[in-house]
């Protein structure tokens, strides 16, 4: 069973419609990329997938998420578990103007109160070791985390989130903001993590998306127009309009 | 005739200069004749010994240590209602017709001369609550006049901080009240610390809002509970200087002294803390 389902997923920000009827499936242990021309709705439905979207006022949606089989957009649904479980890597690094280590220990300190010190320093070194930083920060975890590289801040944030233990990880143009090299670098990372992980990636960069992903789905003004194995999107997209954007129509 | 540009820009210049000056030698003069008068009163005694002989000699310790009591009380009073109105503002109020309230309220507030202040801590306090003329009812009432201050440069340095830390903690699953406890707060202490003593300077150096509410006009006594009335520097002084004939210049100017140094090392306090605060903003 896929990890998570959109069914005919509308939402409208007051009275624009930014997602038209999405239907999508998101499979465990994959990658897959959302590519799209900008404005078309890459970002919304990431942002719903784990309801961000309720931080912004006036958005209001129709239609079905499942995570793991249960609908996530009901009033019901438990926010905090679901953002356990659906995590976010945002456009920006933006760890928390803390120290390395508060930083990775930020979720545990959240959700579980008095956690041993020897088992948050094991969670910390894990958390490190697996955005493969350990040996580079070992000596340095009570430094700020402000004082990181970019591509460094980037990994923390992927560390501070593994470190809550997600099922899935979101990711919103993680390395708009890096240099190819570290692009290339992070790129490795997602492919270690993608065993153990769902990872859905909004990109910009059609050639990032061809490398790393399994599956690619394109959108257009709201609507996913396809949506398959990455090869076949690639290779011999179905719809014209897919066909145009990956040929550099729309830039 | 036809205008001379360079000469109009001299012109201004020095009508500029003459402004800024108008305003930088008083504050200059005033410090430099209150130390010059001042200082010579300045010894320990001065500082630890109570009045005595109807003020005209002894020490003004009883008035340092009332108003230690008043803008300590006060601010006990004040932070804890100040922060959590300007926590409510910045993060949980919409904007609606009782956000809008408040605010008004808050900028009304700030703009009440301090003698209301004392007419309202009067009546209240003193009298509706039965406190007395006390160090309760004037710290009360000074620190209902720094509301304000201490609200708005909270809203301020919680406002400052910036959205996307507040949303990642809630994507990490983190519930509001935990993103402001762990993250929202602690990035907004040093703005909110300076706030509170530019507060605090205000209710040190206030006269009239004491006048009805705590002050005594000569009480050679430290107070012994919140309940009793006490001495505090800007009345000590204002009594010195006009109620009590033939005091030594110098206790005045001395008495003036203790309580602009107390006020400018809280304001320099301020200060420092804002100056550091920018110098290692994080983000
Ligand atoms: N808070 C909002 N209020 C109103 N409209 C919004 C809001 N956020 C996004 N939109 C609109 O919704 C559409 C989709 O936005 P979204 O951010 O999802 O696009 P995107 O595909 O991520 O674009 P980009 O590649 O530029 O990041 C855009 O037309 C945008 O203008
Ligand atoms: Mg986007």
């Amino acid at each position: 069973m896929a990890k998570i389902v959109t069914q005919d997923l509308n939402l409208w920000y007051g009275n624009f419609q930014a997602l038209k009827s999405v239907n999508s499936s998101f499979e465990a242990q994959r990658i897959t990329a959302i590519i799209g021309p900008s404005g078309c709705g890459k970002s919304t439905l990431l942002r719903v997938l784990n309801r961000m979207n309720d931080l912004t006022e006036g958005v209001r949606t129709e239609g079905k998420v499942l995570v793991d089989g249960s609908d996530i957009l009901g009033a019901e649904a438990d926010l905090v578990s679901l953002r356990k479980k659906v995590g976010m890597v945002f456009q920006r690094p933006n760890p928390f103007p803390l120290s390395i280590y508060e930083n990775i220990a930020f979720g545990q300190r959240i959700h579980s109160g008095g956690i041993k010190k020897e088992d948050l320093d094991a969670l910390v070194e894990r958390c490190l070791k697996s955005i493969l930083l350990w040996d580079e920060l070992k000596d340095k975890l009570n430094k700020s985390a402000m004082s990181l590289s970019l591509e460094q801040k980037q990994r923390l944030c992927i560390a501070r989130l593994i470190a809550v233990k997600p099922d899935v990880l979101l990711m919103d143009e993680p390395c708009s903001t890096l240099d190819p090299q570290a692009t290339a670098r992070i790129e490795e990372l997602m492919h270690e993590l993608k065993r153990d992980y769902t990872i859905i990636i909004v990109t910009h960069n059609m050639q990032q998306a061809a490398r790393i992903s399994d599956d690619t789905g394109f959108m257009l003004l709201g609507e996913l127009v396809e949506f398959g194995k990455t090869k076949d999107i690639f290779m011999a997209p179905k719809d014209k309009r897919t066909e145009d954007y990956i040929t550099g129509i729309y830039g | 005739m036809k205008r001379n540009p360079h000469l109009t820009q001299k012109i201004a210049f020095f009508l500029l200069l003459l402004a800024t000056l108008l305003i930088v030698v008083p504050v200059g003069l005033i410090v430099v004749i209150i130390i010059q008068k001042g200082l010579p009163a300045m010894n320990w005694q001065f500082l630890t010994d109570i009045p005595r002989q109807g003020m005209r000699a002894g020490g003004i310790f009883p008035a340092i240590v009332g108003t230690a009591y008043l803008v300590g009380g006060a601010i006990i009073f004040a932070l804890p209602i100040g922060l959590l109105a300007a926590i409510y503002l910045s993060e949980y109020s919409k904007e609606n017709i009782l956000s809008r309230i408040i605010k008004l309220a808050i900028i009304n507030l700030s703009g009440v001369p301090s003698v209301v202040y004392g007419l309202f801590g009067l009546a209240l306090f003193v009298v509706f609550f039965k406190f007395g003329a006390s160090i309760l009812s004037g710290a009360l009432t000074l620190g209902i006049m720094i509301l304000p201050i201490i609200i708005t440069s909270s809203r301020e340095a919680l406002e400052s901080v910036p959205d996307s830390f507040r949303e990642v903690s809630l994507s990490l699953g983190a519930s509001k009240w935990q993103t402001i406890r762990h993250i929202v707060l602690p990035n907004a202490i040093p703005g909110i610390l300076t706030g509170t003593i530019l507060g605090l300077g205000r209710a040190a150096g206030e006269t009239a809002p004491i006048l009805f509410t705590v002050a005594a006009f000569y009480l050679p006594q430290l107070p012994g509970s919140i309940f009793d009335q006490a001495m505090a520097l800007p009345y000590h002084l204002y009594v010195i200087s006009t109620q009590v004939p033939n005091v030594d210049e110098k206790i005045r100017y001395g008495t003036a002294l203790v309580l602009v140094l107390l006020v400018l090392f809280m304001n320099l306090m301020a200060i420092i803390i804002r100056s550091k605060l920018r110098k290692n903003k994080k983000w």
